[in-house]
């Protein structure tokens, strides 16, 4: 099986006068269709992982391949164009736009896209909120809505382009214990219903427990769970 | 692009009052440079305009511009001749009739002959060293802007023939004389004549008010002793513009040096170089100090935005997203600001067309007068030009550094 997202001893040491590492040696598989948790304590380099899975970061050592594509050597704006289509990022901190609607910050990515017209994005950006249970809200803006909306909101932006990869740095960790479960059972749908591959960072154990596969971090490298 | 315009205009209305001011910023900036562009090239236009209304556009003169050429250089190739000196023909321009009959069959315009000589004009016991310029009155009241000038009597004063002269108002009074007053004419080859004054004329330039004296062509022949001579050809253009041009033609069809204004007026016109440049540096410096507003606003929100920046980048946009952003910013900001100052340049142009004002003392042949001010659509252009190029280097500066920022810096700094 050809894997979605592929690492080979994947490292991220910050350069100082005493580096920092990040990460080290990570070295995975995620195939299609899978429910990743990372899991780990806190400062264990979750967070980091993700950003190097997710194109934001650049590793110092090691390999990394998306959709059979090696990452090492692309371009600025090749990368940037991976992370428009392919993936999906799900913060703790919804990370919306304050000055624009919910319509507007879920339709941004497929305006810089440029793939659909005015009426095919109109359309989605409805029918992705109204699956989040947000089509009352579609005209107003982030400020205006509850903690759980936004993030759904955020889950709804993340889904704009169709990526086959969600990653998700604790999206329920600002969130109360039913918003969590709702976050959560929406990551968990995408992942059965419409085949996305998930990967989550996530503190909650029980959330852990329902994912198809657990990473546990420590100290930067993978740790038996 | 649709999008990045649409988060740029977001950005800039987020900043309500600081847009604001700096829209001000760049609209005082395009409006005053507008309104003093207006200012120097109407004053320009109107010191231009009295000159070529003044002068002749072309002066033939009897003189030479280059000594003749020596038969010794036609003959010896190694033949050296130094120190000669151009001739200064005292029989004046030869030829004349034919001169005049050649000039006429092309040149675009007017033109009056005349001979100028110098002498003395004598009364009661007073000498006053004047030219005496001999002309045919109803050529020259074409070619000169004197015929306009006249306080008393005109140039057709002069038509009906015998021993008149017209002179300035000065003159007149220094010599204590009046219209109708018979002064004696002294010229420089001691010819003695008796001239009644038939007009008299006031330009406001005292050199010409009080040194200057026309008679008739024929009379300034008599009292130089140089029958049928002129040293003198003046035209006068249909286009001032075109008189270098005929005066280079001129003169290698006479050989006498043909002189247009520009020429002659070559280091005033060459102030009037600087006064544009010091004026466009003014300029420039004006919306320097616009685009420093600029600057300033599009710092500020990109420190604000660092946010969305990051946001945006982990969406997918790219790096050359983000400098178009905020260099869109800076566009749209001189682009509003331009706009605004349009109107506020034609307003205060506008404005500065309805002061009137009164000159005071001798000169006052035109009692109240306003300002001089060009309009020209180039100067809305230009100044909206060099705001839009100020706010563009303006956004460009923050907008690297924008483009530059790190996103997982920003996340992590927020979780
Ligand atoms: N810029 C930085 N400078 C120094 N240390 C950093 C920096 N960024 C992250 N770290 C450290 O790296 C470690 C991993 O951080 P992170 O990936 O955010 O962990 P997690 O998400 O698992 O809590 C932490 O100990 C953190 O303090
Ligand atoms: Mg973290």
């Amino acid at each position: 099986m050809s894997a979605l997202i592929e690492t080979k001893g994947l490292t991220r040491v910050l350069p100082a006068a005493v580096p920092v590492t990040l990460v080290e040696g990570i070295t995975l598989a995620i195939g299609a269709g899978e429910f990743v948790a990372i899991t780990g304590p806190s400062g264990s380099g979750k967070s980091s992982l993700l950003y190097l899975l997710g194109l934001l970061d650049k590793p110092t050592g090691g390999s990394l391949a998306i959709e059979g594509r090696d990452i090492e050597g692309l371009s600025e704006r090749e990368r940037a164009g991976i992370r428009l289509a392919t993936l999906g990022f799900v913060f703790q901190f919804h990370f919306l736009l304050p000055e624009f609607t919910v319509r507007e910050n879920v339709e941004i990515p497929m305006r810089r896209l440029g793939h659909l017209g005015a009426a095919a994005m109109r359309e989605r950006s409805t029918e992705l909120l109204s699956a989040l249970g947000l089509a009352d809200h579609l005209d107003k803006r982030p400020d205006q809505l509850s903690g759980g909306q936004r993030q759904r909101v955020a889950v709804a932006r993340s889904l704009a382009n169709d990526p086959p990869l969600i990653l998700a740095d604790e999206p329920t960790g600002s969130l109360d214990s039913k918003n969590s479960d709702q976050v959560f059972a929406i990551l968990d749908a995408l992942v059965r219903e419409r085949g996305k591959t998930v990967i989550a960072v996530t503190h909650d154990t029980e959330m852990a427990a329902k994912a198809s596969r657990r990473i546990h971090l420590v100290d930067g490298r993978l740790a038996e769970s | 692009m649709r999008l990045i315009l649409a988060l740029a205009l977001t950005h800039i209305r987020g900043r309500g009052r600081q847009t604001l001011v700096a829209i001000i910023g760049v609209a005082l900036g395009v409006g005053f440079s507008i309104a003093m562009a207006a200012l120097m090239q109407g004053g320009e236009d109107d010191f231009v305009a009295r000159l070529v209304d003044t002068m002749p556009h072309v002066d033939i003169t009897d003189e030479y511009r280059n000594a003749r050429r020596q038969p010794a250089q036609d003959a010896f190739t190694a033949a050296q001749i130094a120190g000669l000196r151009p001739k200064d023909d005292r029989r004046g321009i030869l030829n004349p009739t034919e001169a005049v009959a050649m000039l006429r069959a092309w040149v675009p315009g007017r033109l009056a002959l005349s001979l100028k000589t110098q002498g003395v004009v004598r009364y009661s016991g007073r000498d006053v060293g004047i030219a005496i310029i001999g002309i045919e009155p109803q050529a020259e009241m074409k070619v000169s802007s004197l015929a306009k000038d006249f306080r008393q009597g005109s140039f057709t004063s002069l038509i009906a023939g015998g021993n008149n002269i017209v002179v300035g108002d000065r003159l007149a009074q220094r010599l204590g004389a009046e219209l109708g007053t018979t002064v004696t004419v002294v010229s420089s080859t001691g010819q003695s004549r008796a001239f009644k004054i038939v007009g008299l004329f006031h330009t406001g330039t005292t050199a010409r008010d009080e040194g200057e004296g026309y008679v008739l062509l024929k009379n300034a022949q008599i009292l130089s002793e140089r029958p049928n001579a002129i040293n003198e050809i003046r035209l006068k253009l249909d286009d001032p513009n075109a008189a270098p041009q005929v005066a280079r033609r001129a003169e290698a069809q006479l050989g006498y040096k043909a002189m247009a204004w520009q020429e002659a007026n070559e280091s005033l016109l060459q102030a009037l170089v600087i006064r544009n440049v010091i004026m466009y540096t003014v300029v420039g410096a004006i919306l320097l100090v616009a685009g420093f507003g600029i600057f300033n606003i599009i710092s500020t929100i990109t420190h604000e935005k660092a946010r969305d920046i990051a946001i945006l980048k982990s969406l997918g946009f790219t790096e050359t997203d983000m400098r178009r952003l905020f260099l869109l910013e800076g566009v749209a900001l001189g682009a509003g600001g331009s706009l605004v100052g349009w109107a506020v340049g034609f307003s205060l142009c506008f404005a500065l067309s309805l002061v009137r004002f009164e000159l005071s003392g001798a000169a006052v042949t035109q009692e109240i007068t306003h300002l001089p001010l060009a309009w020209s659509i180039w100067h809305y252009l230009i100044a909206a030009g060099f705001a839009l190029v100020s706010a563009g280097v303006a956004g460009y500066l923050p907008a690297r550094q924008a483009a530059r920022l790190n996103p997982v810096d920003i996340i992590r700094g927020a979780t």
